[in-house]
């Protein structure tokens, strides 16, 4: 390919730009989805895989008992109080159990809030399933209002006997204008 | 050109704005040493702090800053440089060209670098000090808990990248565009093929670093989450984007040395290099391997079975092409009529250290053993073993052996083979025990040691104290020559050498090959 037949060192510089230019993009466009991806497809790194968990035939194993712990943190700036109402359960794996997180805004503002989780050990992170939980949707909260959010999980019962404590974290994140930006983008396109 | 050759322009101006290949080299050479000395005795710190176990003469934090700096200011100031100057002195000459295809970029190229390494060290005397982090800079060490300098180290990263960027490309574009008539590719001197392929892995790489520390840059500033756990991002992607630069530029390092070495040990050995054909294939295989082998920097994060047996064999295959390289340069020297110059005493030092640590680099290529070795001081000793006794042996027998080509004086060679046997006494005293320290665990990067390591730890010490004072005597031994060497009148300075760099006049004039010589 021949960009500038009269000059050919204009030529070698501008595909080497080319080059530069991609391989910057690269770890961008490619790089971090690409890690993203494969961590998900293998269950790696405590990110909960994203597939629905289909009920298997429903057996308790009473037979050993795993300790859930919750913790709950804010992120940087974040002024919402946030915390588990138990900070750590007995479970037997293959039942439901439920449990509920609380909430308050102490600001005299609305905000809406998003949790982001993490499961440790990551081993444990495809053993554990959320059937329902706050941190599927975003919580708008009014100002200086309180809430209850559940969490509703299994701990499946394939779970490798060695782990006997499973570490459930959820960090808040004040994403109000983040919302408020994509509700005035959905009212604008209307 | 034309007809009037004009020489350098007075005083400042000539390197200010500079565009001569072997002004802008020599600017690079010098500033590579001052930084060197630089990092040098941010090592001599070091090794003055672990001279005995307990907390002695600094603070943890500030040993902390000394680690990352010494690496820092060692892999991007002082190697680095180091050679994008002798490619820039010895690429136009070797291959016949009046100067570097870009002369204007290339001044470019070389004065960013100085302002960057200001910054860098000027973030020592920040609020909450310079880089703590470690050269590696992981997250979050590097993001959520570094200094609020950090910023500035970031800025300090780009400049100096895009500095490599623009030599790198420089010198793709002389060498695709500037050879002499009948100088084909495979009738290049080993230096410039080298280069020719570390410019490409820079190229390619450079901007993979450039992006990991953009991601830090949006991660503390611009509130995304790329290693933030909490954010949904990840820590261990850090480590991914760093190693698929930091991977290839351990070979950015080494290529142009082995460069070196090839062109070095022919002239002495007063043979023709063996297998030149090989050697460039090596190379290319050598590059290439670089980019799939990564993760062995990071066995230990939690990657799949099937990770670790991947980038344990293909790091293994990379002893093969190397192993191409040892075996030629032995073979050269094979029944040659060998004299012991000093160039010819660091090119031998080379091979004999360099083989070292790339044994040690095969036995920290293994997944399961690696679990033991980890971050410990035998990783300490591996790098510096293929990092000074390879790079900078190198670098140093390259200036031994162009210097009366550069100036048309000759070095003291008394004083050159003294500093060539003290520096490879005191290195070896400095970093052979670590090996011995590592496997025992002792843990890299702590300013404080368990007992039992008392005694190896002193003798590296006093090896660190011996390596470096040496490394004034090269110092005085290269001004002396300048100022006043035996002149040397000789094209051709060393009865071996081959090249079209010896056909030129002695001292090298301001301007060479305005009239492309014929190769045949």
């Amino acid at each position: 390919m021949q960009l500038f037949a009269d000059n050919p060192i204009l030529n070698t510089v501008t595909k080497l730009v080319a080059v530069v230019v991609i391989m910057f993009s690269f770890v961008f466009v490619v790089m971090v989805p690409l890690y993203n991806v494969l961590c998900d497809a293998l269950g790696i790194n405590g990110k909960t895989s994203g597939e629905r968990y289909e009920a298997v035939q429903i057996q308790v194993d009473e037979s050993r008992e795993i300790t859930v712990q919750f913790i709950a943190m804010n992120n940087e700036g974040m002024p919402w109080e946030f915390a588990p109402s138990r900070t750590m359960m007995r479970v037997h794996p293959g039942a439901v159990n439920d449990t509920v997180f609380m909430a308050r805004n102490p600001l005299s503002r609305d905000m809406v809030a998003q949790a982001i989780p993490s499961v440790s050990p990551a081993r444990a992170a495809e053993y554990f399933h959320k059937t329902e939980c706050f941190c599927f949707n975003q919580q708008p909260l009014g100002g200086e209002q309180s809430t209850e959010m559940p969490l509703q999980f299994i701990v499946d019962q394939g779970l490798p006997r060695d782990i006997k404590t499973i570490t459930l974290s959820y960090t808040m994140f004040d994403i109000t204008e983040m919302a408020e930006e994509t509700a005035a983008t959905a009212v604008a396109s209307r | 050109m034309g007809d009037h050759h004009h020489g350098p322009a007075k005083g400042l101006k000539r390197w200010l704005f500079a565009t001569n290949h072997k002004d802008i080299g020599t600017m690079y050479l010098w500033f590579s040493f001052a930084m060197f000395l630089v990092g040098g005795a941010f090592a001599m710190i070091i090794r003055a702090e672990l001279f005995q176990p307990g907390m002695q003469l600094i603070k943890p934090e500030f040993f902390n800053q000394m680690t990352t700096m010494h690496g820092l200011i060692m892999v991007f100031g002082a190697i680095m440089p180091s050679f994008v100057g002798l490619a820039n002195w010895m690429i136009p000459m070797m291959i016949g060209a009046p100067d570097m295809a870009l002369p204007r970029m290339n001044n470019w190229s070389f004065w960013i670098l100085p302002p960057a390494f200001l910054l860098l060290l000027s973030t020592m005397f920040m609020d909450g000090g310079g880089p703590a982090f470690g050269w590696t800079f992981y997250a979050p060490l590097s993001t959520t808990y570094a200094p609020p300098s950090v910023t500035f180290f970031i800025f300090g990263v780009h400049v100096l990248g895009l500095s490599s960027i623009m030599g790198s490309i420089n010198i793709v574009a002389t060498v695709m565009n500037l050879r002499a008539p009948g100088m084909t590719y495979m009738k290049m001197p080993l230096f410039v093929w080298t280069w020719f392929i570390t410019a490409y892995l820079l190229i390619a790489v450079m901007p993979v670093l450039a992006g990991a520390v953009t991601m830090m840059l949006m991660d503390i500033h611009f509130g995304t989450s790329f290693f933030s756990a909490a954010g949904g991002g990840d820590p261990v992607l850090f480590q991914h984007v760093f190693w698929f630069f930091g991977h290839p530029e351990v070979y950015i390092i080494i290529l142009p040395a082995f460069g070196v070495v090839s062109q070095i040990i022919p002239t002495f050995a007063r043979k023709r290099l063996f297998g030149y054909d090989s050697m460039v294939y090596a190379t290319a295989s050598i590059a290439f391997l670089s980019f799939i082998v990564w993760a062995h920097h990071m066995y230990t994060v939690g990657m799949p079975i099937a990770g670790e047996l991947f980038f344990m064999y293909a790091t293994m295959l990379i002893a093969v092409p190397t192993g191409v390289k040892v075996f030629n340069w032995i073979t050269t020297m094979w029944q040659g009529a060998m004299t012991f110059e000093t160039p010819m005493l660091f090119c031998i030092g080379f091979v004999v250290l360099f083989t070292i640590g790339g044994f040690t680099g095969l036995m920290l290529a293994i997944a399961p053993s690696d679990f033991q070795y980890h971050d410990s001081y035998f990783v300490v000793a591996h790098f510096h073993y293929v990092m000074v006794a390879g790079a900078v042996f190198s670098m140093t027998a390259a200036v031994y052996y162009w210097l009366p080509k550069w100036c048309g004086k000759m070095y003291n060679e008394a004083m050159g083979k003294t500093h060539f046997w003290i520096s490879f006494v005191g290195f070896n005293l400095t970093f052979f025990p670590q090996h011995f320290v590592g496997l025992a665990g002792m843990p890299r990067r702590i300013p404080d040691y368990a007992l039992q390591f008392a005694d190896f730890n002193m003798m590296s010490s006093i090896g660190a104290f011996i390596y470096g004072s040496s490394q004034i005597l090269f110092l005085y031994n290269v001004i002396a020559t300048i100022v006043a060497g035996k002149p040397v009148s000789e094209n051709k300075v060393w009865e071996g050498a081959e090249g079209l760099e010896w056909t030129v006049a002695t001292p090298a004039p301001y301007h060479t090959f305005a009239v492309p010589p014929q190769v045949r």
